[in-house]
């Protein structure tokens, strides 16, 4: 009989971390078959956040360095310095990413650091127990905004990616969901021209991806994949924000 | 071939760790050792190296994480507020066992404090600064000359117990001039590094950089061998200087800058027929207590000389253990001892201590 | 032979260059030496200073408490410093600038009228010079064609080349001074 899926070989054979019905296992598996795909899993290196995917190591099977909280883009730097040859690439939460360590992915984004972002985003922290993160939305229940994130007090969500649009340096930077089967493929596509701008040494790329936590945000999972469909998006618009072709404007 | 030249104590840190190996820089200006990116962001990019201007010290130290988990001998160089803010960064670095040096040419605190030359991170350097149950392999250097020699030590040491070294410096040593002799590193003594991030290439099984033991297990087990390897280090990389101890009543504790200016004091209260010797630690973790503890048992009494409001001073204390008598001559952030000051306070031991 | 000295005066006088071609001068006649600056803030504006120990021995404290000799090229340099030389020692001071009298009795005191000096020789930025040819003299810690010899290779290089005549009177004038 002829085997038409597998589990790719950029993943280790290992039951996720993560709760029943988060799209971090989907994200990971996209990450993996672009990875797969382009061949390049010997010559990887991945750097994990602090959040729930701090052991991100044990799923990815490939090289790893685990990061000091929103630090990843710093060691991605130096990793990719150190041995230019090689895909290095880092795997971030909101909290990782846009709170504690908004300075590291900025100044990355801005030297154009030749390596590669994925950048989940699920409007929550997930690992610490559903706290506000700085995506949540306007009016968003967490166990820091009990009576909804007040705009007055705690701000907007920030856009993270339209943000680091406003930098010269960066080559591609994206924002794809994964809500759906359609969304899915389409996550996939630019997490590979994200991997292909790093392998082709054209520049820095970041993949926002639209995550859900049901556990957090207490719903089903199938309740989540909706909300992130209908309030989420509205917030966060998909789409590919930049592609440079040629290299860096 | 050797040559004798005049450097500032700043770029012979940054001249000493390329002559070491180190290829990979990452640093965030701060006074007073602006000379060592300076040096760095001149001398790297020529001999094929990185350097970079981080964004700010917390993502310094972060880049030396990464570049040392990828196998490269790697470093930062600050000063006081800015080797604070590494902080964290140097506990991950030593929970996760990497080799890496890290200077701090330091300056007054606390807070903001001031430029002038200080002792007072000598607790922050040898007693944690970051948080968990780790240790840095801490050296003071005294000299231009050992600035140089240090940084190649600190470099091998680090590498030999995968473990962060710091260079204790302060201002003085950063901005003064001696002449040093360059010479030639034949061997730089790195060893191979399986456990890099270098890739799963050729079969090379998976590489993790990792600090992590959420399981309770886990965690002990790691802290027991980290408690080993410290062992370790503290049985094999005692550093220290003695001079005229042999016959001395009275025996100054000094490094770096204050170590300078006690052995003047000591030459002047010799010169006054005190009976005076000089110890110098030149590793400050692992500190020399043996050493001490023997001299102490010998009968010879201690003043401790620092920069700062008394701070190695404890350590001292703790490898006399009561067996003599142990005075403090400190010279609070901003102002250095004089050799005046410290020739008085010797003559004060001898009075007070009724050692003729 | 020990020789503990400090330098000052303000900006643009060229006195950290004074205690660095001393320093220089120090080692290339393998001697050990030691330079230390005064950085931070005080770099810009106000009064600058070096501190410079040449020494035939292992040099201990880089920071001096008694100077054997001190240049001031300045008022405030003077009275900063006045008061802190070994007693015996030598104050040179600039007397272009410096309109009162040392008031110290147990040391020697040397006045140069450094700015007249160097304008008569025709290069108003030589007067450092003309102080260090005293110091040379008074002291005799290093020989005037090793100066030369830093002069040529670490500071009158490329386009200063042509500096080098005045420079080397400005040092001989200091050096008829005492």
């Amino acid at each position: 009989m002829e085997k038409i899926f597998g589990r790719p070989e950029a993943l280790q054979d290992r039951v996720l971390s993560y709760c029943p019905g988060c799209t971090h296992g989907i994200i990971h598996r996209l990450v993996a078959e672009v990875i797969d795909e382009l061949k390049v899993r010997e010559k990887t290196i991945a750097v994990a956040p602090v959040g729930c995917a701090v052991t991100a190591y044990n799923f990815f099977n490939c090289d790893c360095q685990q990061a000091a909280h929103g630090r990843a883009p710093a060691v991605a730097t130096a990793i990719k310095r150190v041995l230019p040859d090689r895909v290095v690439f880092t795997y971030q939460g909101d909290g990782d990413l846009a709170s504690i360590g908004t300075a590291e992915i900025i100044h990355a984004a801005n030297r154009g650091e030749q390596f590669t972002v994925i950048f989940v985003n699920n409007a929550i922290y997930g690992m610490t127990g559903g706290q506000m993160a700085p995506t949540t939305l306007p009016g968003q229940k967490t166990t820091t905004s009990p009576y909804g994130r007040d705009v007055k007090t705690a701000g907007y969500p920030i856009k993270m990616t339209e943000m680091l649009n406003t930098l010269e340096a960066p080559l591609f930077l994206a924002r794809v969901s994964v809500h759906d089967p359609k969304n899915v493929n389409k996550a996939k596509e630019a997490i590979k021209k994200a991997f292909e701008a790093q392998i082709q040494g054209k520049g820095f790329a970041m993949v926002e991806v639209l995550s859900t936590c049901s556990t957090n945000w207490g719903m089903t999972p199938v309740e989540a994949l909706k909300w992130l469909e209908n309030n989420m998006i509205p917030q966060f618009p998909l789409g590919i924000v930049r592609d440079q072709e040629g290299g860096a404007r | 071939m050797a040559d004798r030249v005049m450097m500032k104590g700043n770029e012979a840190i940054a001249e000493g760790a390329i002559r070491a190996g180190c290829h990979y820089f990452f640093g965030y200006p701060i006074t007073p050792q602006n000379e060592v990116p300076e040096y760095m962001a001149k001398r790297l990019p020529e001999i094929g190296g990185t350097f970079i201007q981080a964004e700010s010290e917390v993502s310094a130290i972060n880049m030396v994480y990464g570049a040392a988990g990828a196998g490269a001998r790697a470093m930062t160089s600050s000063s006081s507020p800015g080797v604070s803010l590494k902080m964290e960064g140097i506990s991950y670095i030593a929970g996760a066992e990497l080799p890496c040096v890290i200077v701090n040419v330091s300056r007054g605190g606390p807070g903001l404090g001031g430029l002038a030359p200080s002792q007072s991170d000598y607790f922050q350097a040898t007693k944690g600064g970051g948080h968990g149950d780790y240790r840095l392999i801490v050296l003071a250097p005294a000299s231009v000359q050992e600035i140089i020699d240090l940084m190649y030590e600190g470099f091998v040491t680090a590498d030999k117990y995968r473990n962060p070294v710091m260079i204790l410096a302060d201002g003085i040593l950063g901005q003064m001039m001696e002449p040093v002799t360059l010479s030639e590193v034949k061997d730089l003594q790195i060893p191979p590094k399986p456990w890099a991030t270098t890739g799963m290439i050729n079969g090379k099984p998976q590489s993790i950089i990792n600090s992590l033991g959420l399981a309770y297990e886990d965690l002990e087990k790691i802290n027991i061998r980290l408690q080993k390897k410290y062992q370790e280090i503290a049985a094999h990389e005692i550093r220290f200087q003695e001079e005229e101890t042999a016959d001395a009543e009275l025996i100054i504790v000094a490094y770096g800058t204050s170590a300078r200016v006690a052995k003047t004091a000591m030459i002047k209260a010799k010169a006054q027929g005190k009976k005076v010797g000089l110890f110098r630690p030149i590793s400050l973790w692992p500190f020399p207590s043996q050493r001490i503890q023997e001299l102490a048992q010998a009968g010879k009494r201690f003043l401790v000389v620092e920069m700062s409001a008394g701070q190695m001073v404890e350590d001292v204390k703790l490898a006399v253990n009561g067996k003599t008598t142990v005075d403090f001559y400190g010279k609070l952030n901003g102002t250095i001892p004089s050799v005046i000051d410290v020739n008085n306070a010797i003559i004060k031991c001898f009075a007070s201590q009724g050692v003729a | 032979m020990i020789l503990e000295s400090i330098f000052a005066g303000f900006g643009g006088q060229g006195v950290m260059l004074m205690g660095q071609l001393l320093a220089y001068s120090g080692m290339y006649e393998g001697k050990n030496t030691t330079y230390v600056p005064s950085y931070g803030p005080e770099m810009r504006g106000g009064t600058a200073n070096c501190s410079v120990v040449v020494s035939d021995e292992l040099i201990g404290s880089p920071v001096i408490s008694e100077p054997s000799i001190v240049v001031a090229m300045n008022r405030p340099s003077m009275e900063k410093f006045e008061a802190i030389i070994k007693p015996g020692g030598v104050l040179f001071y600039n007397s272009s600038l410096i309109d009162v009298k040392p008031k110290r009795t147990d040391i020697k005191v040397v006045a140069i009228a450094a700015n007249e000096i160097a304008t008569e020789l025709g290069n108003s930025r030589v007067a450092n010079m003309v102080v260090i040819g005293a110091i040379l003299k008074s002291t005799g810690i290093v020989n005037i064609e090793t100066v030369m010899k830093v002069l040529q290779e670490k500071v009158l290089t490329g386009k200063k080349k042509d500096l080098v005549g005045v420079n080397r009177a400005a040092i001989e004038k200091g050096m008829s001074l005492v």
